[in-house]
């Protein structure tokens, strides 16, 4: 008979695992919440005050720009998204910029400047956001570490001794499917 | 062994003070990247006479507080009583107005020529200065919002505390009341006074 997974659940052993599945979830949601937003934004209404560029390569790297670029008022859009007033400025502001020659990393530069870092979707991985780059990672492992902590308890728990060589030749054979001889049957 | 059994009431207590602490932080206060700076340099009309511009290098050499609004901005209404106040016990407040014209979710602008914006801005905030008095030792008019730009602006009301070598001290994003100014911006205030 298979050894069962959960052998006998005690008290320690599901607040064992309730701690590792909450750490995971904790761990793993800020990967999901970016996903999530994007969908949302994108379903925005159109512009309306926008001034788009007449040439269309201009307009398309304005509109790209504007994208990694939060909106201060609304927060959960990019300025290019966003209908707010402010995003419709600083979206001018872009397009202006862009069309004086200014490079992609001059306007970042610019926003942060006045705005700070905040404005961007994507922070810079520098000593300030490191938890926040490297937190998820660090969770998920201390979670990891806590399953294989508590299935390895549970086992020795459970008093399954280890296989000695006869057991393990077995269970080889079984894994590699070979055709059993009757006696081990 | 037994500790484990304390876990889950580990991680527990770890959740609240973090929500403790995280909860208590307002995403919608974005902290200035200018504090610390001198005050961006600008010349705006002034409102008393348009003809005459005025910005940072014209009001420095003594601390001041750079108050921006907008008549139809409804926290500023609620502030304006307060700034009266403030400027009879002798703090030096400069406005800075808005986008009073373009600014306005009620009107649209983009019909009006910028001669008629103008008059229609100055009329707006003549009216509101006769109606709830003049808290401003200087006014000048930003019709563009592109020098809010500079200083970083997302909303209104914002005041920025400046200290008389120009440089930004501090700023307050919501209106000024009575409570904020006795529980913390009165000292903010008085520590512009020593810092030259």
């Amino acid at each position: 008979m298979a050894a069962r997974l959960f052998p006998r659940e005690t008290l320690k052993q599901r607040c064992a695992v309730a701690a590792v599945v909450a750490a995971a979830v904790i761990g793993l949601a800020p990967l999901a919440g970016p996903l999530g937003q994007t969908a949302y934004a994108a379903g925005q209404a159109p512009e309306e005050r926008a001034q788009p560029l007449s040439d269309p390569v201009l307009e398309a790297r304005a509109l790209a720009l504007g994208r990694q670029l939060r909106c201060v008022v609304c927060q959960n859009q990019s300025i290019a998204e966003s209908n707010a007033e402010l995003a419709h400025d600083l979206m001018n502001e872009v397009r202006s910029m862009l069309r004086a020659g200014k490079s992609e990393a001059e306007i970042i530069d610019f926003l942060v400047a006045r705005y700070g870092q905040f404005v961007l979707f994507k922070p810079p991985f520098d000593g300030r956001t490191l938890l926040l780059w490297v937190g998820p990672f660090l969770l998920a492992g201390v979670a990891l570490w806590g399953l294989w902590a508590a299935v390895r308890a549970r086992n020795r728990q459970a008093g399954i001794p280890p296989l000695d060589e006869a057991e393990k030749a077995r269970a080889d054979a079984l894994l590699a499917d070979e055709p059993l001889r009757k006696d081990l049957r | 062994m037994r500790w484990k059994y304390g876990l889950p009431l580990i991680v527990f207590a770890g959740l609240v003070l973090l929500f403790a602490f995280g909860f208590r932080l307002d995403p919608r206060e974005v902290p200035s990247p200018l504090i610390g700076k001198a005050a961006p340099l600008f010349s705006l009309p002034r409102f008393v006479d348009p003809q005459s511009q005025a910005g940072p290098q014209t009001w420095q050499g003594a601390p001041y507080l750079l108050n921006v609004w907008a008549t139809w901005c409804v926290s500023c209404r609620q502030e304006h009583a307060y700034l009266l106040q403030l400027k009879a016990q002798g703090v030096r407040i400069i406005g800075f107005n808005y986008k009073e014209v373009r600014g306005d979710a009620q009107l649209d602008a983009r019909q009006m020529t910028v001669q008629a914006e103008t008059e229609f801005a100055w009329q707006r905030i003549g009216e509101w200065l006769r109606d709830g008095g003049n808290p401003y030792a200087d006014l000048v008019v930003d019709l563009t919002g592109r020098t809010a730009i500079d200083y970083g602006v997302y909303g209104t009301p914002e005041t920025f505390f400046i200290d008389g070598a120009g440089v930004i001290r501090y700023k307050h994003i919501g209106p000024i009341t009575r409570e904020l100014w006795e529980k913390s911006l009165r000292a903010k205030w008085q520590a512009l006074q020593g810092g030259q």
